[in-house]
């Protein structure tokens, strides 16, 4: 039974790196950007639901409703100013950029914060969970988690085929010369991309931030794990994001039950094996496959 | 006054010149045809025209407002619609949202998706088919199809009938001179010059990045084009860069 009970906390936990990984897989598919300063974006939503409590008393829940449009317009102004620029120059310079971006990022913590590690209240739901039986129990702030990590992703579907946005954002992932053509400007086009980015990453951070400590040091651990999630599910896929960060945290989970110790190494392994597997069967090179891919609506 | 004026345009791909002190008029509905070899330049032009393609020197002047410097985007809303080369639909989308990406984004007017659908009736059944499903016929219709969506003023056709089956290129054609006859105003690049004298108003051929032959279809016998296209006599030549 603990490894029945292992598995579904492995599965609830997914929820919370394909929350994670949901900006991520999103900037990659659209514009082939891999965003280390992922992890440390959704660090600076955390923070900032700490702040806005200690400061104005807000429970973490209300913070986001100040959070995300504020994530939304960070991440805007952030690719009009920075990204969109270091796109110009080729593949390599956004790698470097959003290096630094997180190097700062996490330096700039450090000073304001100090290195001390802080915690969001969750509330009564983060003590709650249901016991099946004496070995099986499900945390209920992990079903929480895994809720709107599944709402997200729905959300996304939905903004990606039924909205124009969302038409632009296929379009310009697909083929940004010419969608100009029809009339897209990509640069906006890439800059909502990452706005949604960026206010997934700071939701992700808030729900990381109730469900454990953190400190300016765990973005960039938040960013492998997300990595790993959008690796093993499908670089560009959004709901195999969800199945990504399922598989890794069924691994880790797996990993901890056989011993403690294996939690990280498991998911690694898992990640190692599904990266060798996707370069020797994904057109028989190490090249990174595929643009945003939704379940598309289209009949054939 | 002449709808588009391209004045002594220079395009380049690295340090390889393609298009060379081309000036070149269109007139509000008539039909201009660019003839040449491969290599010739004509999709460079077609693609500086439109925006996709940077201007070393020289103008483009659309409806009196020199557009050299805008973007495409830009130009698409100002009333000018590239038909690129080999289609480029979004495949993944479906050939609706191929339309609608460009009704979002284009000028108002009278083409919509279903003025669209009803001047390319192969395309009602497959509205909701992805692009890339289509044959080359049915991705050429709606390639042009999305064009219209944006109600250009001026329709640019890079090679419309490359690579599609002779039944499909007649499909193409007869819905582009029905275009042509309803006064829209066409630059085409076409390979085939006896299509090309047929459909337009004006018959203008290119050699080594230049125009080095321009007249009414009428006025030109097809040897005298054949030549210039393989720049054969004397006349036609293109003089030194």
């Amino acid at each position: 039974m603990s490894w029945v009970n292992a598995v579904i906390h492995g599965i609830l936990l997914g929820g919370v790196y394909a929350l994670l990984a949901t900006g991520l897989s999103l900037m990659f598919g659209v514009m082939r950007i891999i965003n280390l300063a992922h992890g440390s974006l959704a660090l600076i939503g955390a923070y900032s639901a700490y702040e806005l409590k200690v400061h104005a008393g807000m429970s973490p829940y209300v913070a986001l409703v100040v959070i995300i449009p504020g994530a939304l317009v960070v991440g805007y102004v952030l690719q009009r100013t920075l990204l969109e620029r270091s796109l110009r120059a080729g593949p390599l310079v956004p790698l470097l950029t959003t290096f630094g971006l997180l190097i700062i990022i996490g330096n700039l913590l450090l000073k304001i914060f100090s290195p001390d590690v802080h915690s969001l209240d969750p509330g009564a739901i983060g003590s709650k969970s249901w016991r099946i039986s004496s070995e099986l129990s499900i945390p209920a702030f992990d079903v929480l988690i895994l809720g709107v990590a599944i709402v997200v992703l729905g959300g996304l579907q939905l903004l990606l085929t039924r909205t124009r946005i969302g038409r632009e954002l296929r379009a310009t992932a697909a083929d940004p010369d010419t969608a100009e053509l029809v009339g897209i400007d990509s640069r906006t086009v890439y800059a909502r991309a990452t706005a949604i980015a960026v206010a997934t990453a700071a939701l992700a951070g808030v729900f990381f931030g109730m469900r454990s400590t953190f400190d300016p040091a765990s973005g960039p651990t938040q960013l492998i794990y997300a990595f790993e999630a959008v690796v093993i599910g499908g670089l560009g896929s959004l709901w195999g994001t969800l199945f990504g960060g399922i598989v890794l945290g069924v691994a880790q989970t797996v990993g901890a039950q056989v011993d403690p110790s294996y939690f990280a190494l498991f998911g690694h392994l898992v990640f190692l094996v599904v990266l060798v597997a996707r370069a020797l069967l994904e057109a028989g090179t190490l090249g990174l496959p595929a643009r945003l891919r939704i379940p598309g609506r289209a009949a054939t | 006054m002449s709808l588009l004026a391209v004045e002594s345009l220079d395009a380049s791909h690295g340090l390889v010149s393609a298009v060379r002190g081309v000036s070149l008029e269109i007139a509000e509905g008539e039909t201009l045809a660019l003839v040449g070899a491969n290599g010739a330049g004509k999709t460079t032009l077609l693609r500086t025209i439109a925006g996709a393609h940077r201007a070393g020197a020289g103008r483009v002047v659309f409806a009196g407002e020199d557009v050299t410097r805008v973007p495409p985007y830009t130009r698409v809303k100002l009333g000018i619609a590239l038909v690129p080369e080999g289609r480029r639909l979004f495949g993944e989308l479906t050939v609706e949202e191929n339309l609608r990406l460009a009704g979002d984004n284009g000028r108002k007017g009278p083409w919509n998706v279903e003025a669209v659908l009803q001047a390319f009736p192969l395309l009602q059944p497959l509205r909701r088919a992805r692009a890339a499903n289509l044959s080359g016929g049915e991705q050429q219709a709606a390639a042009i199809g999305r064009a219209l969506m944006s109600n250009p003023r001026l329709l640019l056709l890079d090679e419309v009938s490359l690579g599609l089956a002779p039944t499909a290129v007649d499909d193409v054609y007869r819905s582009l001179e029905r275009l042509i006859e309803g006064g829209t105003t066409v630059l085409i690049v076409e390979q085939d010059l006896g299509r090309a004298m047929r459909v337009a108003d004006r018959l203008a051929c290119m050699l080594e990045g230049r125009i080095v032959l321009e007249g009414r279809p009428d006025e030109l016998s097809r040897e005298r084009v054949t030549e210039a296209y393989f720049g054969l006599h004397a006349g036609t030549a293109p003089g030194p860069a």
